[in-house]
């Protein structure tokens, strides 16, 4: 009888091996169809009209012009009066060609009454709203008692998820079903009330997404676009695509929030840490504002207090941006903990060990420093704030660590093994471009004692099993489970059928490379297509029903992951460039199933985490509340000459294996943009507080002396 | 991307800016020497447009015949009409490389190119690079160091990369770092790709 439990290390063929993504090659040759690709018969291309206004009461859309104009087919507009954003989508056209509906999209006359706008989020004053607090201990007596109080105050700007492929979908009414392909992070439950929205029985709705070109965490929901579509495609009896342009994707389709912080911290001389107060503000734009966690990860400081508010603004509405709320609140976190070890005159490697006792996981942290600490060769490179030496660049080191929730999600999936040998497995789940195909096949092929090949992995459609969506570093846990309880079952089944060819009893059989077989008379076995002969016409399918809680406690999966992360950068005091030298990350997630695309989500975020540190800031104009660089030129991504050279050293074994499966996505882009800027301090020796760390801010601190001076 | 400076823009716009964004359909014969666009042009006393004209575009060694509107970009017609979808809008404003493909074995943002401008060129999309079954050392290495994640900006790069290869055989990690300059990757796939183009360079690509 097959057990659900992981193999031991010694038994795995696949799990934990350096596996190529197996829709590498679809990829990389261009026959990978993403949403943005599906081109149906007679499609009709759709361009959207958005509001040049911050906030305006709408008064009037005349779309005559644009319908008289040949080739356009369909149109809708907004009812609503009062747009809340630049950006805002108020119309809709649909056309026989892309450049007839971008030309009708601009013959839509919009008439609006502006009214007041607020953009800016820099200025705790103009939150309207009750601050919400959190009180812990007593800290305004912990600050009188402790040796060092330091103060500082950081910041970290709206960044925009700048998803390559837009948000968007083709979307078909025929026959009185809908069938949409969006480009979504949440197969099964994209539709969720899409039906109401689009006057379509939800029965009636089938999505479709194999390939997305990223989502990172925006792309859960239908949006405004999605009804558009179908309202569209009802309209016009024609499939309809509509994916948005580049300046209104990142205008309007989901953004970081903000977080500025004017944060206290007390500390005995020794370096423990014994009290921290911070004050956060900063903007969701239209969506709400929650303020991150401080001090982070450090939980157990005895005495903290938090306030936070949120400032409503004139832009597009925030959302869950690759670990919501944990970059803002590391970087707040781990900024402020350097300027202590700096004002302490401690080493920051030190004072980061010193304190991991004050975290849920010290020991993690604390090996994982030490890797990250080998990996940068940091007891060579280390010096105290203010690279000494002469000239005009400056060399430094900073650190950060950080951590994440991961538990899998809810997750069903069916096995079915067919009478000639061939292995399926179906879910409602997608692809972001983490490895979940390739994860799902290893998992079902190491079940199965087959090699990778031999099973066909089938995802991205919302009539296959339902599976969360992928948010959270939920995938691969929740996935994971799923797939190897079904191929687990679907197994045992055919143990049941073919026991008594054997002359055993299927508590006896076993799988290995290939063959049924006896476990304690090897010799007593058979091919795995003989088996599967002997199933006569009736393929075997088994359902796998991941249950969180049930997943963890037989150590499938679990939730909880540590995670350091050291940068070596150089500055030029000249012209304020900051470049990366090096970084390093010793992360951890539990049972690793492909090492290859596990390693390449640490590289990945080490790269997203050098964008945002470094490029990354959502420009808005006060006076005329647009953004300014709503396009791909100033709204700067890191290119393949700004990332340095990266080390990822992944934690296995003991201690990590026997955890069962966690989420990776997140945790290795929480660290960067704290330990980039504390390499900058210590280069430096004074503070540049705020990201991006552009040449003028740079500069800027130069000229002043810093907060530290 | 061709160097080819137009004159007769008008100053603060871009030719592409000029003939996309404002709607203007007509080609002048000045901008370029295609040749099925010849006999439209010389029947038309040197004017076509606004309205499709014919186009013949050799793509991955096909003659393929569309008629388009002289306003739609070589992008647009690889993947609006030819239904090639290996090359990806993504900026649609010569920024993230997303699009490129080959001209005349040059890499090219095709958002950047008008289709009626490529006629008379070799172009080579993603899809003439290779297949899944048979992939070009740079798609091979690109799958082998994991050189991709969500794959959007993959083919862009792949194209890239191939031209890259061919013109730098030894290439080294400085020149793949100073000569992929012109791509963008948002999921991050720098690592893999820097060592994957360094691979594929060894091996050589024809």
């Amino acid at each position: 009888m097959a057990k659900v439990d992981w193999p031991a290390a010694d038994k795995r063929a696949l799990i934990g091996k350096r596996i190529d993504r197996i829709d590498g090659p679809l990829k990389a040759t261009g026959a990978a169809k993403y949403s943005y690709d599906i081109n149906r018969p007679d499609m009709l291309w759709a361009k959207v009209v958005t509001s040049p206004y911050a906030h305006a009461e709408v008064t009037s859309i005349d779309t005559r012009a644009a319908e008289a104009l040949p080739g356009v087919k369909g149109v809708w507009h907004d009812t609503e009066k009062e747009v809340r954003y630049a950006g805002e989508i108020v119309a809709a056209v649909a056309a026989v060609t892309e450049e007839i509906a971008e030309e009708a999209a601009r013959l839509v006359a919009v008439q609006y009454k502006p009214l007041e706008h607020q953009v800016v989020d820099t200025d705790p004053a103009l939150s309207k709203d009750k601050p919400s607090k959190k009180d812990q201990g007593n800290v305004d007596e912990a600050f009188t008692k402790a040796d060092k109080v330091v103060e500082g105050e950081y910041g970290i700007p709206v960044v925009t998820h700048c998803c390559l492929e837009p948000h968007g979908q083709v979307t078909e009414m025929r026959d009185g079903e809908l069938y949409a392909w969006p480009s979504t992070q949440n197969v099964s439950r994209y539709s969720d009330r899409l039906g109401e929205a689009a006057g379509v029985d939800q029965n009636k709705i089938h999505v479709e997404c194999q390939f997305m070109g990223g989502g990172f965490g925006s792309k859960f929901n239908f949006d405004k676009w999605g009804p558009i579509g179908a309202l569209l495609s009802k309209q016009t009896g024609k499939p309809v695509k509509l994916l948005l342009e580049r300046d209104i994707e990142l205008m309007t389709a989901g953004n970081r929030p903000s977080a500025y912080a004017k944060i206290k911290i007390g500390a005995q001389k020794d370096g423990t840490i014994t009290a921290v107060e911070a004050e956060v503000w900063g903007t969701g734009g239209m969506g709400g504002y929650g303020p991150p966690p401080i001090p982070y990860v450090f939980t157990k400081v005895p005495h903290t207090r938090l306030t936070g508010k949120g400032i409503r603004t004139n832009r597009g509405g925030q959302r869950a941006w690759r670990a919501p709320n944990h970059p803002q609140g590391c970087f707040l976190t781990m900024s402020a903990l350097a300027d202590t070890a700096a004002a302490l005159k401690m080493d920051e490697l030190e004072f980061f060990l010193k304190n991991v006792s004050l975290t849920d996981r010290a020991e993690v942290y604390t090996e994982e420093l030490k890797i990250a600490a080998d990996l940068i060769d940091y007891k060579r490179k280390a010096h105290p704030r203010g690279d000494p030496t002469p000239g005009p660049v400056k060399r430094g080191l900073g650190m950060s660590i950080h951590t994440w929730g991961g538990m899998g999600h809810p997750s069903e999936c069916d096995v079915t093994i067919s009478p000639d040998g061939s292995v399926e497995a179906r879910l409602g789940s997608q692809d972001l471009g983490t490895g979940t195909r390739t994860v799902i096949d290893i998992v079902v092929a190491e079940t199965l004692g087959l090699p990778l090949h031999a099973v066909k992995v089938q995802i991205g459609k919302s009539d296959y099993p339902a599976s969360g969506g992928s948010g959270g570093s939920t995938t691969v846990g929740g996935v994971s489970a799923s797939s190897r309880l079904a191929a687990t079952a679907a197994l045992n089944a055919l143990f049941e059928t073919i026991a008594s060819k054997l002359d055993t009893a299927a508590d006896n059989l076993e799988v290995v490379r290939g063959e049924i077989r006896q476990s304690d008379k090897p010799e007593n076995k058979m091919s795995w297509k003989e088996a599967c002969a002997l199933l006569g016409v009736n393929a075997i399918t088994r359902r796998g029903s991941n249950n969180p809680g049930e997943s963890q406690k037989m150590h499938l999966m679990d939730g909880g992951v540590g995670g350091a992360q050291i940068a070596d950068v150089s500055v030029d005091i000249e012209t304020g460039i900051v470049t990366i030298n090096e970084m390093v990350a010793a992360q951890d997630c539990g049972l690793i199933i492909d090492l290859k695309t596990a390693e390449s989500q640490v590289y990945g975020a080490l790269i997203m985490g050098i964008t945002y540190s470094l490029f990354e800031e959502a420009v808005y104009d006060a006076k005329t509340g647009r953004m300014l660089n709503a396009d791909m030129e100033f709204y700067r991504l890191a290119g393949i000459k700004d990332v340095g050279n990266l080390k990822v050293h992944m934690m296995t074994g003991k201690g990590y294996d026997e955890r069962g499966v966690v989420g990776l996505g997140e945790p290795p882009v929480i660290s960067p943009g704290a330990a980039i800027a504390n390499a900058v301090a210590n280069a430096l020796g004074v503070r540049v507080p705020q990201l991006p760390l552009t040449p003028d801010r740079v500069i800027a601190v130069l000229a002043k002396g810093g907060n530290l001076a | 991307m061709s160097d080819e400076i137009d004159a007769s823009k008008p100053a603060g716009l871009s030719r592409r800016g000029f003939l996309k964004g404002f709607g203007v359909g007509s080609v002048a014969t000045g901008l370029l020497s295609p040749v099925g666009l010849k006999e439209a042009l010389a029947r038309e006393g040197g004017v076509v447009g606004p309205g499709e004209v014919p186009v013949t575009l050799k793509i991955n060694g096909q003659n393929r015949k569309l008629s388009v509107e002289p306003r739609v970009t070589l992008l647009d017609a690889l993947r609006n009409r030819l239904d090639l979808t290996g090359c990806k809008k993504v900026c649609d404003r010569g920024t993230c490389g997303a699009c490129t493909v080959l001209v005349d074995r040059h890499p090219v943002y095709s958002c950047s190119m008008l289709a009626v401008e490529a006629e008379g060129h070799e172009i080579t999309s993603i899809e003439g690079l290779g297949t899944p079954e048979r992939m070009n050392e740079v798609q091979k290495a690109f799958v082998h160091h994991d050189a991709q994640q969500c794959g959007f900006c993959t083919p862009g790069f792949v194209v890239a990369c191939t031209a890259f290869v061919r013109k730098h055989p030894d290439a080294t990690l400085e020149q793949v770092r100073a000569g992929l300059g012109g791509n963008l990757c948002r999921c991050g796939t720098y690592a893999g790709m820097m060592l994957a183009v360094v691979d594929a360079a060894r091996k050589g690509v024809s």
